[in-house]
């Protein structure tokens, strides 16, 4: 590197993770689409052509009419309507977005607690080290997907259709936003217990900062790339359970489209002929956690250290 | 050892307690709003008068006595509508495990040997997509493909079962049951297959750089022998680790394909009693899975310990 000043926009793009974006084909198709598909779900209510609602848009006549390239199409529908009549176009960008809404925000509730249970398990060390450790390996071997089906069916027959309705995307962020906390919490024990011997920290505590500072401006840092990969996969795994609850009936209520709960509607009609219900949320959500998987391959394969698991 | 075992015992009780008293909480709370909702409160508090402590101890000696209660929607002991549901789903989750075991050593292996070649680029990259592709998908799209559109292969129920033993009836028989298993066997090892050629071709290629498989190279023995017999052997070991933990999410993904292909299994079961707020077979599903779930990890944390001796078992067990 010359020591020559460079602009924080030459700087970005002499970075190794431009340069290494540019000389891969997939990584970089797959960012693109992924910035689209997040324009999309972020402009859904301005781009959807009907309002999946507002009753007064939806017509039961207008049902199962197919998409634009098949006979029999309606100009008004691009993608075709469901089962209601609604507009496939317009349900399957709020899908998308609820999908990413989900997904973002799962990962979000993981990093939160996964970094601090790793920070203080690795620092503090001893007994609840050990602790934390056990409760990690305990929460792993139980799968996050069994988990969630469990505990929202509970909720749904506890609480009732009403309650649940109501809370179903609160209640679906947080229950996979609970479960993979492990993920964090390993990785960055693993980081705060190598970093924790080295000469910088010891010279953070002489200087007399606290222990909330040494973890988090000073040990932190060092596994952000790990937890930035993990992150990734992380998203990819929160759409896939946040989709198969919804299309087991256990996660968003039928009146909110989600992807999952429109191919599990679909899924009925896919007999009778009315096949784009079904296929074109399919579609959409597997190039969605295609092109995250691609993404996060690409991250681990550029800028993580070797600790990083293998998917998962 | 035995310091190791027991530990792992006390912890496997632990959870076990935890499940139980879930279990517990979900069944007494139902109970008192279905009384509640028949307006038979006062029957119902004839018998609930006891103390949380007492009915739980109550739950616990049924439980383990075989008695998780009756089911509302069969007029069956739960544990019996379980039973009878459990060999389906046993199949089901043995005949992926088959086909998972029979594909992804042989790819995982090639992909390990010639990570440049054509093929092996192909393999990681569907198995990319397969990891990118939700269970329900695949399982969609296999009906469409096979059932609907070829109309090869029947796209629900188990077909002609034959009886074995007891409650056990097997799809292995006859021709019309294999036919009927084959599509949520590849649904179900769709999902798996791509995790394990990853890891088989990862650990793989680890174990052809160590220093035994050069030695057996320059001994001059056979590179087949090399590859399935000695570095296979020491891929297998996280494989089993893999393996074990990947049984939860594989009961999880039985919920999902057997809701697809409407297979009358315990997941299926399950998924109607949460539609039909049959409590009763709600909780025992949830306690039967438990348990197996605790059984299963500890036997592979034991089985990982037994191969693996330089596992420092005390120390793992603090």
């Amino acid at each position: 590197m010359s020591n020559s000043y460079l602009s924080p926009y030459s700087r970005f793009f002499q970075s190794d993770l431009t340069i290494g974006l540019r000389h891969h084909p997939v990584a970089f198709v797959s960012l693109v689409i992924f910035a689209i598909l997040c324009l999309l779900a972020a402009f859904a209510p301005l781009l959807a052509p009907f309002d999946p609602f507002d009753t007064t848009q939806i017509d039961i006549l207008n049902s199962e009419r197919p998409p634009f390239w098949a006979e029999g199409a309606e100009p008004a529908f691009l993608f075709g309507t469901d089962d209601q009549g609604r507009d496939m176009w317009s349900i399957m960008l709020y899908g998308l977005r609820l999908s990413l809404i989900i997904g973002l925000g799962a990962v979000l509730v993981q990093t939160l607690i996964g970094v601090s249970i790793g920070l203080i398990s690795g620092y503090v060390g001893g007994r609840v080290d050990s602790l934390l450790m056990r409760l990690a390996d305990i929460q792993l071997s139980f799968s996050t997907l069994m988990i969630a089906i469990v505990f929202l069916a509970l909720t749904q027959v506890v609480g009732g259709r009403a309650f649940f309705a109501q809370y179903a995307p609160f209640l679906l962020i947080v229950i996979i936003g609970l479960a993979e906390w492990p993920q964090y919490a390993r990785t960055v024990r693993a980081t705060v217990l190598a970093e924790k011997q080295k000469e910088y920290v010891d010279a953070a505590r002489i200087m007399g900062f606290g222990p909330v500072r040494i973890m988090v401006r000073h040990i932190l840092p060092n596994s952000l790339a790990s937890i930035f990969v993990i992150s990734t996969i992380q998203i990819a795994n929160a759409i896939i359970a946040e989709a198969s609850l919804s299309f087991l009936g256990l996660g968003m209520p039928i009146a909110y489209p989600s992807l999952g709960s429109l191919i599990a509607s679909g899924f009925d009609y896919l007999f009778s002929g009315s096949w784009w219900i079904t296929t074109l949320p399919a579609l959409l959500l597997v190039v969605l956690i295609l092109v995250v998987n691609l993404l996060g391959d690409w991250l681990r394969d550029s800028i993580a250290p070797q600790h990083v698991p293998e998917a998962g | 050892m035995i310091i190791y075992l027991a530990k792992r015992f006390i912890q496997a009780l632990l959870v076990l307690a935890v499940i139980s008293l879930i279990g517990f909480t979900v069944q007494d709370n139902l109970a008192f709003q279905q009384g509640l909702n028949a307006g038979s409160a006062a029957a119902y508090n004839v018998e609930t008068d006891a103390g949380f402590l007492t009915k739980y101890f109550q739950f616990v000696s049924g439980a383990i006595q075989g008695d998780l209660g009756t089911s509302s929607f069969f007029k069956e002991p739960a544990l019996t509508v379980i039973l009878k549901k459990m060999p389906a789903t046993l199949e089901l989750i043995f005949a992926a495990a088959v086909l998972v075991g029979i594909f992804s050593v042989p790819l995982g292996i090639f992909t390990a040997l010639y990570p440049h070649h054509t093929i092996s680029r192909l393999i990681l990259s569907v198995s990319v997509l397969g990891l990118s592709v939700p269970v329900f998908v695949t399982s969609i799209l296999l009906i469409y493909l096979f059932s609907v559109t070829w109309n090869i292969l029947p796209s629900f129920g188990r077909g002609d079962v034959v009886p074995i033993v007891g409650y056990w009836e097997t799809n292995f028989a006859s021709w019309d049951g294999l036919k009927h298993i084959v599509l949520p066997a590849f649904a179900l090892a769709s999902v798996m297959l791509p995790l394990f050629v990853r890891l088989i071709r990862a650990e793989m290629r680890q174990v052809l750089k160590s220093e035994y498989v050069k030695y057996a190279r320059a001994r001059g023995l056979s590179p087949w022998r090399i590859y399935f017999v000695h570095a296979l052997k020491n891929t297998l070991l996280p494989v089993v680790t893999v393996g074990g933990v990947q049984i939860g999410t594989l009961v999880a993904y039985t919920i999902l394909a057997e809701t697809v292909f409407q297979w009358p299994g315990m997941g299926f079961m399950f998924l109607e009693a949460v539609n039909r707020g049959d409590a009763p077979l709600i909780v025992a599903y949830l306690m039967v899975v438990g348990a197996i779930f605790v059984v299963l990890n500890t036997i592979v944390d034991v089985l990982y310990s037994a191969i693996n001796p330089t596992v420092n078992l005390a120390r793992m067990a603090a």
